[in-house]
């Protein structure tokens, strides 16, 4: 278990305790978390559950999978420290994670 | 004005089988998709990655799986209309009276909509004041190469279109190429060639920068990209051009008095019919307690809502379950022998 820290682009602040094993775009959909669209449910195909990781936390989470950069490029105002939050996977070294979400991912 | 029995909204595998359940019923319909191309998803998104759960297939990539639905409708007379997208869906006494963005009119008592997560539409510069520019020095496709002749051209993107058309353009423009990252995700061969012409100075390279404002007030005087460390660099250009790839939005289906949740329509699971009668959806798009979002459920879908279907196309018959085995009507409309 883990708590992650969603920040919507307007600033407000959404604190939950994710279960291991799901990801962090699961986490914010299934507790109705608006920002994170994830139109194709987390297989890598889109680009629409986009995150900015803080940046003492980025390199601390695993690194991109083999093709999420492909799929950032096409995503909305990508950054140095943009992920896919369905290929970020819950555990509980990821507690106190904080991620911005963009203005808007499609 | 086409007048037909029903009409499908998107040419992905949802539509595509739900056109065949439709024809095998002996009903007619026809099929509009935004993309120029049939296969929806399957074939934009994942053309070579496999498939593992379509039933009865242990292993087929998105264009097999496409290729496959296209020939089971060979049999079969139905009109495509590529690169259209549906605006406007109107209700004219007991018919719907449909609209697209090319002008092309239906008049049907059905329309199904299979249409994913909705229509493919190029991604765009998200830097201010870009849309004054749209469709004259911004561009997201080319039509006409030649308006680029002698002519600066700064294009953004890492993939294949954004790599081939700065190979292209280098022959007769100066090529300005940004990219947001080192890698590019375009095939080898073609990464190669870039790299080639940067050395040769036919093409100037801009890695780990992203475009920042848009200077001009008529006409694109220049551009500033910027770098990961805030960099700043002004180029001067004549067109911009964007490949970042399609992204996938609802767009005018949210204007069609349908009930909508998270970008899904609400339907009931013995029709698939939404809250408007004679409108259906089917596949991705439709929502409904225990929904699943696989290729399978849109094939179930669609063969329910070919069904009710029926009964608006066709008021004075009944529809009678038959199966491809075994009837001598269906076997007609397929052109097989009887036995």
């Amino acid at each position: 278990m883990a708590k992650i820290t969603y920040i919507e682009h307007n600033g407000t602040n959404h604190t939950i305790d994710v279960q291991n094993g799901l990801t962090v775009m699961e986490g914010a959909v299934q507790n109705n978390i608006p920002g994170i669209d994830a139109d194709c449910g987390g297989s890598m195909a889109c680009a629409t559950c986009h995150v900015y990781v803080k940046e003492d936390w980025f390199d601390k989470i695993n690194k991109k999978s083999e093709g999420e950069d492909d799929m950032l490029d096409q995503a909305y105002e990508p950054k140095k420290n943009s992920r896919l939050s369905c290929q970020i996977i819950v555990s509980d070294d990821l507690d106190g994670l904080v991620v911005d979400m963009p203005e808007k991912q499609t | 004005m086409i007048k037909t029995d029903a009409l499908i909204v998107g040419a992905g595998p949802t539509g595509l089988f739900t056109a065949h359940q439709l024809k095998l019923i002996g009903l007619d319909c026809e099929v509009v998709d935004n993309l120029d191309k049939i296969g929806g998803q399957c074939i934009e998104l994942y053309p070579d990655k496999p498939i593992y759960d379509i039933p009865a297939v242990p292993e087929c990539t998105g264009e097999e799986l496409t290729n496959n639905l296209i020939n089971q409708l060979k049999p079969f007379d139905i009109k495509f209309h590529l690169s259209e997208r549906v605006d406007e869906v109107k209700k004219e006494g007991d018919k719907w009276i449909v609209k697209t963005n090319k002008g092309t009119s239906f008049t049907t008592p059905n329309v199904i909509i299979a249409g994913g997560v909705g229509s493919f539409e190029p991604r765009k510069f998200s830097v201010e004041g870009h849309e004054k520019f749209e469709n004259k020095s911004i561009l997201y496709s080319i039509k006409d190469k030649n308006v680029f002749k002698g002519k600066t051209v700064s294009i953004f993107g890492g993939g294949d279109s954004a790599l081939d058309w700065a190979v292209e353009l280098s022959n007769n423009c100066n090529v300005n190429l940004i990219h947001r990252r080192d890698e590019f995700r375009g095939a080898q061969v073609t990464v190669d060639k870039v790299h080639e012409l940067v050395k040769s100075k036919k093409i100037n390279l801009f890695t780990k920068f992203q475009l920042k404002k848009i200077n001009g007030s008529s006409e694109i005087e220049s551009i500033d990209i910027q770098d990961d460390d805030k960099q700043i660099k002004n180029l001067k250009t004549d067109y911009v051009l964007g490949f970042f790839g399609l992204i996938m939005q609802l767009g005018p289906i949210a204007n069609w008095g349908l009930n909508i949740d998270k970008k899904t329509v609400e339907v009931d699971t013995e029709k698939f019919e939404t809250n408007q009668k004679g409108i259906y959806a089917v596949g991705d798009i439709c929502n409904y307690p225990g929904k699943l979002k696989l290729i399978l459920s849109g094939f179930h879908e669609g063969a329910l809502a070919a069904r009710a279907c029926f009964k608006l196309a066709r008021p004075n018959e009944k529809y009678r379950f038959e199966f491809t085995t075994s009837s001598k009507t269906i076997k007609n409309r397929l052109g097989v022998k009887g036995d």
